[in-house]
């Protein structure tokens, strides 16, 4: 006796409905998702890729994917399964990777995902459910809505004039050169419901073998949208929809394409600690010191002057301290020239915000960078800047520091590194309030902002000491 | 007691509770053996049921079901020339 039943791949009972109907799905009835779901389930079962396989549920009807699939499953946001599955395919160089998606999710929102991981020819396998419509939300126009079309959002049709054209997804791939397999097919009927298990499997083995990317456009009934008894659908499928999209095999490269040769993984906790720099017999761990008070610190300037990289190597001398220190950078989008900032909070318990409001010391390094924040410091505070900025206005009588950085920075010929100087300057200044980060801290600090330039590291702990030799002999308070 | 004589037919098994009345089963049966109940199942629906005889175990009603769990058709093994099922394993 051969029974044709549900796959092994599906599970037994779908929890999604529970109560009275744990084994109904969500769907409405005549949905062409059941009938999907169970032929993918066969094919994993025929292929015996059950055990390799993901399956990444996409928004849209879809969206519970996971109740059904019994698989690796992910639900990712909407239209962000081809970027999922590529990292997935990636990392997990022997899965089997699905997405299944429908037409707002893959043709809408995820195009250039889509575009982008088919001319990759990424190793997954896309289920592109084609029913014209946004069915999850009410039967809105998709970018798959035939011209004419009545939808919710299209009243009087769709009218290409106003919305454009249907968007034809597989010829839209076929132009690319990655892709092994694109094939458009159709739930209209058992014969072609059929039909549909053979591209799958297609599909499928070339997961299974790596061959690559597989699209496959499932053309599917959707009778609650387009408001269609069953013949009415039957109908709509094999004469309006297959004459906008015809159904065929676009491509088929699986027996000229050798398995994807991808370089292994290594998500080892040595070798990421490699790839990030951390050396772990060097982990300092921070202290609890309730009796330090938070330090806030601003410091800003234009792109270019060394500003939030400043701003790193004192983050990293206040944690050589064993303080919780914060380190927050805003910067525009110009590499040199734009405005640049960056917070530092150096605290005795944990920080709650890296955002600085108002700062206990700010450095600013040009005069916009004076006058935008010099208004939001504290009433102790101080304001260190470099001399060549000239005239300013003080406020509220906050103490102002002008520090003639270029000078020392050239004199110790290298005119950059005014950020340094000022570095020493603080260092200086730390001391007569209580706030002492050790000259070996800052020295650390150097060390880690330099660590890809090792040449810098002497020359710089010099420029520090200069700023710090200036300090102690002009600094009054 | 074998008789030769009896002939095994294929039949499909329909769960009532798990069928939402949508019809493809019904339109797609070439044999029209299935028909829609005149009472409603446990889940508030009309549902599909077998008339009783003139299955020919092609699984029709089985892959064009949306309910991955409704139908099974139960087939019993004959000689070669069967095209039911035709999707399966040779065909990939």
């Amino acid at each position: 006796m051969k029974i044709l039943k549900k796959a092994d791949s599906i599970y037994d009972i779908f929890d999604r409905k529970g109560d009275n109907s744990p084994y109904v799905t969500h769907y409405c009835a005549g949905c062409g998702h059941g009938i999907l779901h169970k032929l993918i389930g066969e094919v994993m079962d025929e292929l015996k890729i059950q055990e390799r396989s993901v399956m990444i549920s996409p928004v849209g009807c879809a969206v519970f994917g996971y109740y059904y699939f019994n698989c690796g499953n992910v639900q990712t946001a909407h239209g962000r399964a081809p970027a999922v599955g590529t990292a997935i395919s990636r990392a997990e160089d022997n899965a089997v990777v699905m997405s299944y998606q429908g037409d707002g999710d893959l043709a809408s929102i995820g195009l250039n995902e889509t575009i982008q991981t088919a001319n990759r020819g990424e190793k997954i396998a896309v289920f592109f459910v084609n029913n014209t419509v946004y069915g999850m939300t009410g039967g809105q126009m998709a970018p798959t809505t035939l011209i004419g079309e009545v939808t919710v959002t299209t009243q009087n049709g769709r009218d290409p004039d106003y919305t454009g054209y249907p968007m034809h997804m597989c010829e839209l791939l076929d132009n690319l050169k990655a892709p092994v397999l694109i094939e458009r097919v159709s739930l209209a009927n058992p014969k072609k419901i059929r039909k549909v298990k053979i591209a799958i499997k297609k599909a499928l083995k070339i997961q299974k073998e790596g061959k690559g990317y597989s699209f496959i456009e499932v053309l599917s009934p959707c009778p609650t949208n387009l408001r269609t008894n069953v013949e009415e659908t039957e109908k709509f499928l094999n004469e309006q929809m297959e004459k906008e999209f015809p159904v065929k095999r676009f491509r088929d490269r699986s027996k000229e394409v050798e398995k994807v040769k991808r370089e292994k993984s290594d998500f080892s906790t040595e070798n990421l600690d490699k790839i990030f720099n951390i050396d772990r017999t060097k982990v300092v761990e921070p202290t609890i010191d309730p009796s330090y008070e938070e330090l806030n610190v601003k410091i800003a300037g234009f792109g270019g002057q060394g500003v939030l990289s400043a701003g790193l190597t004192l983050a990293q001398a206040a944690c050589a301290e064993k303080r919780q220190v914060s380190w927050y950078p805003a910067y525009g989008p110009e590499q040199r020239g734009g405005t640049a900032n960056c917070s530092v909070v150096i605290a005795g318990d944990t920080i709650g915000s890296p955002v600085v409001e108002s700062s206990d010391i700010l450095i600013a390094f040009n005069k916009p960078a004076y006058e935008k924040f010099s208004q939001n410091v504290n009433e102790n505070g101080i304001i260190f800047y470099d001399s060549r900025i000239g005239e300013i206005d003080v406020l509220n009588n906050i103490k102002t520091i002008s520090v003639p950085v270029h000078k020392i920075a050239i004199e110790l010929g290298v005119p950059k590194a005014i950020n340094t100087v000022m570095l020493g300057v603080l260092m200086e200044y730390g001391k007569k309030i209580n706030k002492e980060i050790s000259k070996e801290s800052f020295h650390q600090g150097i060390k880690e902002t330099f660590r890809s330039k090792p040449k810098l590291i002497d020359k710089n702990i010099e420029i520090l000491e200069a700023g710090s030799n200036w300090a102690r002999e002009n600094l009054k308070l | 007691m074998t008789d030769k004589k009896t002939k095994l037919e294929p039949y499909p098994i329909i769960k009532k509770n798990e069928c939402k009345a949508c019809e493809r089963c019904i339109i797609g049966c070439k044999q029209n053996a299935l028909e829609m109940s005149k009472d409603l199942n446990d889940i508030g629906y009309y549902y599909a049921k077998y008339k009783g005889k003139n299955c020919n175990g092609c699984g029709d009603c089985y892959y064009t079901c949306p309910e991955p769990l409704a139908i099974e058709v139960h087939i019993p093994k004959k000689k070669k020339n069967r095209k039911d099922n035709y999707g399966s394993e040779d065909n990939g």
